[in-house]
Order: C-alpha cells, then sequence, then structure tokens
C-alpha cells in the first residue's frame, strides 16, 4: 500500500481511547499519515513528543505494542487520467478491481481560491425538471442541497440530475451509503454508458464511518483538478453530508471537546464551509458545481446540520410528496436557487421570471383556498380555479418525473394560466401577455365571472 | 530585541509555543516552516507556554520550529491607497497575490509605495499639532484624503518643516515635528495602528443627531438610523440579509463605505467585486467601487482571520472618520466572527457559556459597536462611522447569544421575518417587532421637525398603529371567516396592505424603485395615510380585496416611475379615479 523505507518505526503506544492513541515519536507534523497497527491515521494533536493519532478504521484490537509508521504526508490522492471511470475508496484506492492509481500523489483538503480570482458564475445548467430549472435555476459553479427526509428518493434524484446535466465529469461523494445504494448508482451510470464520466469515492455503511470524513477533500480534490487542468465543468454530488456531519460530532466527542448545539463541534460552520465553498467558476471555464444531499429528521430545518448548511449554500431545494397527484415534487415556497437571477431571462425567454412568480403567486394562492377547506369555510369560484390550477401545476410542472426543454416549461405555464384564468388575474406585464397568452384560449368561464365582479 | 521560542505543541489552529523571553497579550509572532512564515496571535500566556491563534493552516507543522515575536500587535497600514482595494482580514491585497489559489504565508503589501500622490500642505511651519491633525491632503479618488499626525504620537509638537505642494510616495517624509525633546520625528504619508485599540483622536463624541438615508424605505421612514448610529439585521438564512446589505451599501449616503465580508459565500463577495467597478454612487455620480474598501474573509479563508478581519474593517473606517467623512461600516456577518471567537475558546478548554460561545462574548460585541459613533475632531470637523451588522442566529432563534448581546448595545434592529420572506415581501423587515432607539432622541425629534416636517414622527407612529391593526384583523379574519367579520375589518386589514405594498416592499432589483430619496419617501407616505384616513363604501368583503389590489397596482407603478415625471402623474391620476369610485365624501 505505501513504500516504507528508512523510516523508524515506534512500537510503544502510551494511550488507547475509542477513536485514537497517543505515543511518544519524534519528527511528525500535523495532520500528516501514519500506519498504526496496519491501519491508516492521522495526527490530530502534537504535545512535545506526545503525538495523538486518530485511526480511521476505530482503535479494536490494538495492542500497546503495534507498530507505528510515519508516512510524512498528510492525505493525499494520486491524480491523473487515469482516474476517469473509477470507483476508490475513501482513502483513494479502487475498490472496483481495476488496477491501482499511478497519478501524481496530491494533497487533499488543499487551498481555497482566492476570491478576486473567481468568476460570477454564469453558466445555466439545464436538468430537465421543472420544480429546478423553472423555478431553482441551477448555475455552473454553484452549491446547492437537496433537503429531504430519509424516506425519499434523494439518490435516484441526483444521479438523473447528474446524467441530464452534460457535465464533462461527475464526481460522486458516497458517505454512509447503503451498499444497496452504491451498486444503484454503479449501475445507474453503467447503463447510461456514462461511466469514462464518472468517478467515486464511497464509503458505504460497512466501512468505518471515520473514514468518510476523507470523501468530500478527495471528490474536490479530483474535480479541481479537472477543473482547472482541462477546464472542464465539473458536477460533485456529496451524499449524505448528514451523516458526514454525524461523524464530526463523533469525532469531536471522542477529542473531549464541548459541544455546542444538537451536540454538533462548534466548528461544524467552518467544517462544512470548507467543502461547500470548493465550488467555483474559474476564469478560464472550468468549473465546480456541487450538489448535495442533507437529510433532514421529519423536516426539521433548525437542527444544527442543515442550518449551518442553509447559510453555506446557494439555496435549497425541497423535496415532497405532494399527496394530491401521488408524486414526489420540488417544493417551490422552500426552495430556493440564490443564483437564478443571474441567468434567468438572461440565458432563458425573457417571459421566464414572470412565468415563474406567477405561477408560485396562483399556488399560494391555491394553499391559502386549501387552508380555507380544511377550517370549513366556504370557497369562493376563484378558491376553486386556484385549487385545479394547482393540480395541473403539480402534475405537469412540479413533479420530478418530467423531462422537458425550458421553453417547453413556459409554454405549458401559459397554457395552465390561460385555461384557468383571466389576462387580468395574472398580472402579468402586458407585452409578454400579447406575445406569449395562447390565441382564443382564454378561459370563456372566467370572462363572464371578472366581469360579474366588477 | 524582538524575543523568539520554540513550538511545543498543535492542536489544529492552536499553537503553544516554549519561550522565557519577553512576550505581550496579542502580540504577533511568526513561525517559520521550512521556507513559510505563518502569522499568528497570542492569545493566552501561562509561564513560559504561549498560546498562539494561527491565521493559516497548520497542516505539516512539527514541534521544535523557531517562533520570531514582532514586539507589535496586528497592524493596518493606514494612508492613501485603501480606498478600491480588495483586502483580505490581515489586510494583505488579494490582488497582488500570485495564482487562483491562496498560498499560505503569503503576505502582500496593503499600499502602493511606488504610487505618487499630490501632496497639499495645511499646517504650516511652527504650528502646534497633535495626534490626528491634519497635515495635509491628497486626492484619492473623489475624496480628499488628510495626512494626519501619526495616532501614535502624544502631547502637543510644533511642526518643524512641511514639504511643499508637490509628488510623493506614502514613504516619502513630508514633515518633521517636535515635542521639545532633543530629534525630531519625521512624519510620513503612511503610519501603522494596531487593529484592536481604538482610535480616538477626537475631542468628543456627542449623542448622534441626525440620520443617515439608506434609501430603503423600511428603514428610513419607519426605522431610521442615525448618522453615527448602530444597528443590526438578524434573520434565518434566504431572508435577504446580505441583499439588504448590499441595497445599504450602494445606496446610504456615505462619504466611504467599508464592508467587512466575514466568513459568508465567497459569491456573494465576487458579486460586489463585479459590481462596483460598473454602479454609480447615485448621488455623486462617480464609481461606487471608488468609494468603497473591501476586507474578504470569506466562510473558506482561516478562521482566526475572520477575527481579525471585523477589526481591520472597524481601524479602516477610524481612519477615515478622522478625515472629517462619513463613513458607513458593514459586517457580514457578526456571527461567523462570534463562532471563531467560540472554536478558539473551545480549544483553549475554557469554561463554555450559553451555547458554548465564550462567557465574554456579550462584553467583546458591546466593545465593538462602541468603536460606531458621531464625533468632533480637534480642528471643530465632524466625523461619523455608522455600523450596521448582521447576525445569522442558528435555526432562525433569536434568543441565541449573539443576537442577546447585539441587541444589548446597537440602537436599531431590523428583525428579519421569515413568514415575510417566504411571502416574497421583501426586504423582509418586519415592521412591527424592528425598532430604532434613534426617533426616541430629543435630537433626532428636533432634526425631523427641521429637516422633514414637524408632524413626521407622529405619522410614522400612526403607520405602525395601522399596521398592528391590520395584524389583529387578519388574524381575526383567518379565525372566524371572511364573512365571519364585520366588512371594516377587512378594509383595516388592506389598508394596512396598501402601506405593506407600497412603503415596506421594494423592489432592490427596480433601476428606480430600489432607492427612494427622503423627499420622495415623505410624499409617498403622505398620499398612503391620506388613503387610509378615508372612508370607503363597500357592499360586501369582497368587493375590498379587488378594490384595494387595483389601487395598489397604481400605487406600485406609481413607485416604478421617475419622480414627478410624465408617467409618474399618469399613475397619479389613474389612482385618483380609482379612490372617487369608492370614497365616501
Amino acid at each position: 500500500m505505501e513504500k516504507i523505507a528508512f523510516q523508524k518505526i515506534y512500537t510503544k503506544i502510551s494511550k488507547i481511547t475509542k477513536a485514537t492513541c497517543s505515543l511518544i515519536a519524534e519528527n511528525a507534523g500535523y495532520e500528516e499519515l501514519a500506519l498504526i497497527h496496519k491501519r491508516l491515521a492521522q495526527v490530530v494533536k502534537i504535545i512535545d513528543k506526545e503525538v495523538t493519532l486518530q485511526v480511521f478504521a476505530g482503535t479494536e484490537g490494538i495492542p500497546t505494542n503495534a507498530e507505528v509508521i510515519f508516512l510524512g504526508r498528510p492525505p493525499s490522492l494520486r491524480i491523473g487520467p487515469d482516474l476517469e471511470g473509477r470507483f476508490l475508496n475513501a482513502y483513494g484506492d479502487p475498490i472496483d478491481g481495476g488496477p491501482e492509481l499511478t497519478g501524481i500523489e496530491t494533497e487533499i483538503g488543499g487551498p481555497s481560491v482566492n476570491p478576486v480570482r473567481r468568476e460570477q458564475p454564469s453558466q445555466l445548467i439545464a436538468t430537465g425538471i421543472s420544480g429546478i430549472d423553472l423555478n431553482n435555476t441551477l448555475v455552473t459553479g454553484q452549491k446547492i442541497p437537496f433537503f429531504a427526509d430519509p424516506d425519499q428518493p434523494y439518490n435516484q434524484i441526483m444521479a438523473m440530475l447528474a446524467l441530464r446535466t452534460q457535465a464533462d465529469k461527475i464526481i460522486l461523494g458516497g458517505m454512509g451509503l447503503s451498499h444497496d445504494d452504491y451498486l444503484f448508482f454503479k449501475n445507474t451510470f453503467e447503463n447510461a454508458g456514462a461511466l469514462e464520466r464518472i468517478i467515486a469515492f464511497i464509503n458505504t455503511t460497512e466501512d468505518p464511518p471515520v473514514e468518510r470524513l476523507m470523501v468530500p477533500d478527495m471528490a474536490l480534490t479530483a474535480a479541481e483538478y479537472y477543473a482547472t487542468k482541462f477546464n472542464q465543468k465539473v458536477m460533485v454530488l456529496l451524499t449524505d453530508m448528514t451523516l458526514y456531519a454525524d461523524v464530526l460530532s463523533i469525532v469531536s466527542n471522542r477529542m473531549e471537546q464541548i459541544p455546542s448545539k444538537d451536540s454538533m463541534p462548534g466548528s461544524l460552520y467552518s467544517d462544512l464551509a470548507k467543502i461547500y465553498e470548493k465550488a467555483v467558476q474559474f476564469p478560464d471555464g472550468g468549473s465546480i458545481t456541487i450538489i448535495a444531499v442533507t437529510t433532514l429528521s421529519g423536516g426539521d430545518i433548525t437542527h444544527a446540520i442543515p442550518d449551518n448548511t442553509g447559510y453555506i449554500t446557494e439555496g435549497q431545494l425541497f423535496l415532497r410528496r405532494d399527496t394530491d397527484v401521488g408524486k414526489v415534487v420540488i417544493d417551490p415556497f422552500r426552495s430556493l436557487s440564490r443564483l437564478k437571477q443571474l441567468v434567468i431571462g438572461k440565458q432563458t425567454r425573457e417571459d421566464h421570471s414572470q412565468v415563474m412568480n406567477t405561477a408560485i403567486r396562483l399556488f399560494a394562492d391555491a394553499a391559502n383556498a386549501k387552508t380555507k377547506q380544511e377550517n370549513g369555510f366556504d370557497l369562493t369560484e376563484y378558491d376553486d380555479r386556484t385549487l385545479r390550477f394547482a393540480f395541473d401545476y403539480t402534475e405537469k410542472l412540479l413533479a420530478i418525473d418530467e423531462n422537458l426543454a425550458i421553453n417547453d416549461m413556459l409554454d405549458t405555464g401559459w397554457e395552465l394560466f390561460a385555461a384557468h384564468f383571466s389576462k387580468s388575474e395574472v398580472g402579468i406585464r402586458e407585452n409578454l401577455l400579447e406575445k406569449y397568452w395562447p390565441n382564443g384560449k382564454e378561459n370563456e368561464k372566467v370572462n363572464i365571472n371578472t366581469e360579474s365582479d366588477s | 530585541m524582538a524575543s523568539t521560542g520554540k513550538v511545543r505543541g498543535i492542536i489544529a489552529n492552536l499553537v503553544i509555543v516554549e519561550t522565557n523571553e519577553t512576550v505581550a497579550q496579542n502580540e504577533i509572532c511568526m513561525i517559520l516552516h521550512r521556507e513559510e512564515r505563518l502569522m499568528a496571535e497570542v492569545i493566552k500566556i501561562n509561564g513560559s507556554n504561549i498560546f498562539v491563534q494561527v491565521f493559516e493552516s497548520t497542516r505539516g507543522l512539527k514541534v521544535g520550529s523557531t517562533v520570531e515575536f514582532t514586539g507589535k500587535m496586528l497592524e493596518v497600514a493606514l494612508g492613501p491607497g485603501i480606498l478600491s482595494r480588495n483586502y483580505d482580514g490581515l489586510q494583505n491585497n488579494l490582488d497582488s497575490m500570485e495564482g487562483v489559489f491562496l498560498k499560505r504565508g503569503n503576505y502582500t503589501a496593503p499600499l502602493d509605495e511606488s504610487k505618487e500622490w499630490e501632496f497639499i500642505p495645511l499646517a504650516e511651519d511652527g504650528q502646534e499639532v497633535m495626534a490626528g491633525d491634519w497635515l495635509g491632503e491628497v486626492k484619492e479618488n473623489q475624496i480628499v484624503h488628510k495626512i494626519m499626525v501619526p495616532f501614535s504620537f502624544e502631547g502637543t509638537y510644533k511642526v518643524e518643516s512641511i514639504v511643499s505642494k508637490g509628488s510623493y510616495k506614502i514613504n516619502d517624509c513630508i514633515a518633521t515635528l517636535n515635542n521639545g525633546s532633543v530629534s525630531s520625528l519625521t512624519v510620513t504619508m503612511v503610519q501603522k495602528w494596531p487593529v484592536k485599540i481604538p482610535l480616538r483622536s477626537y475631542r468628543n463624541k456627542p449623542r448622534p443627531f441626525k440620520i443617515l438615508e439608506t434609501g430603503v424605505r423600511v428603514i428610513d421612514t419607519l426605522n431610521p438610523i442615525a448618522e453615527g448610529g448602530t444597528g443590526f439585521i438578524p434573520g434565518p438564512f434566504g431572508c435577504g440579509k446580505t441583499v439588504l446589505q448590499h441595497a445599504i451599501s450602494k445606496q446610504a449616503e456615505a462619504d466611504i463605505v467599508v464592508v467587512a465580508a466575514c466568513g459568508e459565500r465567497a459569491n456573494e463577495v465576487v458579486e460586489i467585486f463585479k459590481e462596483f467597478p460598473e454602479l454609480e454612487d447615485p448621488r455623486t455620480g462617480y464609481k461606487l467601487l471608488e468609494r468603497t474598501t473591501i476586507i474578504a474573509n470569506t466562510s473558506n479563508m482561516p478562521v482566526a482571520a475572520r477575527e481579525a478581519s471585523v477589526y481591520t474593517a472597524m481601524t479602516l473606517a477610524e481612519y477615515y472618520r478622522n478625515m472629517g467623512l462619513k463613513v458607513l461600516l458593514l459586517a457580514d456577518s457578526t456571527s461567523r466572527w462570534a463562532q471563531a471567537l467560540r472554536e478558539m475558546s473551545n480549544r483553549m478548554e475554557e469554561l463554555p457559556g450559553q451555547d458554548a460561545f465564550p462567557v465574554d462574548l456579550p462584553v467583546i460585541i458591546s466593545n465593538f459597536y462602541s468603536r460606531a459613533g458621531f464625533v468632533e475632531l480637534n480642528n471643530g470637523e465632524s466625523g461619523s462611522i455608522t455600523f450596521i451588522g448582521t447576525v445569522s442566529p442558528a435555526g432562525g432563534n433569536l434568543k441565541e447569544p449573539v443576537t442577546e448581546g447585539t441587541k444589548k448595545i446597537a440602537r436599531c434592529f431590523y428583525a428579519l421575518s421569515q413568514q415575510r420572506s417566504d411571502s416574497k415581501r421583501y426586504p423582509a423587515v418586519d415592521p412591527i417587532d424592528s425598532y430604532s432607539k434613534y426617533t426616541e432622541y430629543e435630537e433626532v425629534i428636533a432634526y425631523f421637525k427641521e429637516n422633514v416636517s414637524d408632524s413626521w414622527l407622529d405619522m410614522v407612529s400612526f403607520t405602525k398603529d395601522i399596521l398592528i391593526k391590520g395584524r389583529e384583523a387578519q388574524e381575526q379574519i383567518n379565525i372566524l371567516g371572511d364573512d365571519g367579520v364585520p366588512v371594516h375589518h377587512h378594509v383595516l386589514f388592506w389598508k394596512s396592505e396598501v402601506i405593506d405594498f407600497v412603503i415596506l416592499q421594494q423592489d432592490a432589483f427596480d433601476p428606480i424603485d430600489q432607492m427612494t430619496p427622503m423627499e420622495r419617501q415623505k410624499y409617498m407616505l403622505e398620499k398612503v395615510l391620506n388613503i387610509v384616513k378615508m372612508n370607503f363604501n363597500f357592499e360586501n368583503f369582497e368587493e375590498v380585496g379587488s378594490y384595494f389590489r387595483k389601487m395598489i397596482n397604481s400605487l406600485k407603478q406609481i413607485n416604478y416611475s421617475e419622480f414627478k415625471s410624465d408617467p409618474f402623474h399618469k399613475y397619479e391620476s389613474e389612482l385618483e379615479s380609482i379612490i372617487n369610485e369608492k370614497k365616501v365624501a
């Protein structure tokens, strides 16, 4: 696994906890890797000659006379063209039965991009999903998580999204993935014939949990290689960041740190920001886009993990099961893409922003009508129409199983407006109404009603 | 001779240094690691063990490395050339760094040492001066930049000589001063000052008495901030804290704007980098960038430098204030700074306070906010720092230590409401929960009487009453149903909606609506309150909503039109006819 020559071997361990071993050693560097009892470990604390190692695979069975060898380097990945199509573990070693990597040994978790060298993200990413493209348009260089309950099909959506987006590379960082989900990703990518675009770093629930702390850095180091060396558009998928953060709290607990909110370490914000902020648009055209999954517990977004994530990422996509149409939808109220205004109406049709806002406003009217209905109040005729609109809108646009071009989404929007409302009710700018309102389709019943209103 | 020591312990970015030589609290030291020099600050001294926080990653660092103490606290360089710069939290010039990625231990000069400035002397030979007095001036962008007697000089000095008008570099001697001792002191255009010590070279600090216009109606009209005042904006994520702060930074009536992007998203800073060179200051017509300095310590940059960044920004603001300028300082977000303090306190194994924050957090926040203010300088001129910070409360819960600590000191409170944001009512400042203590200041009341109108503050409190009544009416309607309440409840609710849509809501992306001068704010508030005071005749509740919707639409068109232009008047007469439809004479 590692070349071990002319290195001093230590054999006297003074302290062992569940996660760490300490020993007297010289010349160890901070964050340096070591092999202890043939397990990989990392220096997390040095006081004088006492070095504390965090053992990724746990300390079970390590004797006080175990062999310790320092490797003289921090965690790294062998970077090179032979990464393509490979499935690797959290250490960057192959798990697909293929040959060892031969690239240049590169430190993971490297430095940040100088903010003045960043470009403003500006390239639209088309996913075919209206809940995203129409309402929460994504842009290259963006970082955005799905907020989803554990029972929702977020991994399927991520895989579909990655394949549809025409990214040059898709890098999957799987943390605490079930073995079944790992195989799902592998098969989906294989069946799509997209394997050469894929690189995966996988930590399954069968692997030691602490190992998964390296997965995001591994994935992003590979992403930086393709985005800076070849100016490629790289899409990084991180699933599930909640399981990543859970391990942060386990480690900090074992290191006897004082926990802050929800027993998470006080550094959670910085820890997550270091990962998400790797999303970037480089000046030479390359980009790293991060789509992550943060599973929620009972939809609670005030928990420290989603809360800190929301402060870092550029929006969030909420998955919700709509009971009226029986499909999973992207919730238009709670979802947000902060970068959408950089491309809406600029790289998409001029009516994009108006169609999006009007549809959501009418959908909100429907939600109010529904509340009224549930509280046993009478519905007005307008309320009834908003409810019918909401049903169609959910089925045709919000459901994630549709695959449409953005112009088709906009046209569908106009058709739904015309089917349920009058021109004056949608309140869209005059010149757009003239241009896009479907001819002769104004709901007659609607017309009569508005006349009688005034 | 500066002290030296050796590294004896490393825990993340907390390093323990051993030395028996003299070391001061908050002194800066350099840790030598191979060819790199890593900057660090002393945060605790325990016998021969010196605890330092490193402003960089400590990866690879080894015990035994040499540490050189500098004998100085963290300082910034003050001189012409600060404006339009993009600095990191330690005042390194980000633009002069090479490469796309930041390199550890790469420190760049904050000021251009080779640039020549046209210096005009203001002081004369033989004149008596003291720290902060103006010796001369240069033109920096459009600002008259005063060259001052170094703030570190104590007592009074006589100007022994001062150079004549001409071009000089920042390190050239421009004057010599003498305080009666044997040797005289030379003064250049640049001086250094430790960021954690407030600059106090002014005569006194009166209470703020006038308003700083921001062009944001929900601030200026309802909860105005005073020039030299303090305010804060807490709000959960996605409520538009940053959009609101950016709007203020673009529009506020300030000579200088210092923006500290403290532990927030890099792409948001990039937005400022890209926009400010293009956008114009609505008051002067010059590019916004010319009056702006950005301190960027984004969330992925080293945590310890995050704390330094807000102090660096404050010190730069104090420097410009001493030139008699109106400075606006914005920090987004002070919670990230507090979190940096928490991380360090935690590593030092201090006993934690609430939510594991350090116990002295409220004191640290208070001391920082207290550095803002309106001051009278020694020469009778005045300058000010108005400070607005954002707070990112964990889980959106305002009962957390940073929000509570800030509430004790900041005089304006702009609460962003999740509910308003969800219904896309931007800026999502809650008009009822928010407050400005300045409207209670006698000085400010007098200012409004003189500069806006006698009845202005009464109108504002009347507006707030209507908003509260409207909210109550809405609750009643929700409980009892549309037809379960009398029609006038609906009218009351919709009158508050008129205020909400026309005064409170403002489109930050519309070229006209985004910025409303005070004159226009007064005009519109009067117009809206006239409507609120009118009586209308409705047959049933269903008429009410559609009628007021029409009225709001017409009022919004007025907001979108240039003040008193033709379209403006056209929509005004349209509004008149709508009013006349239902108005009871």
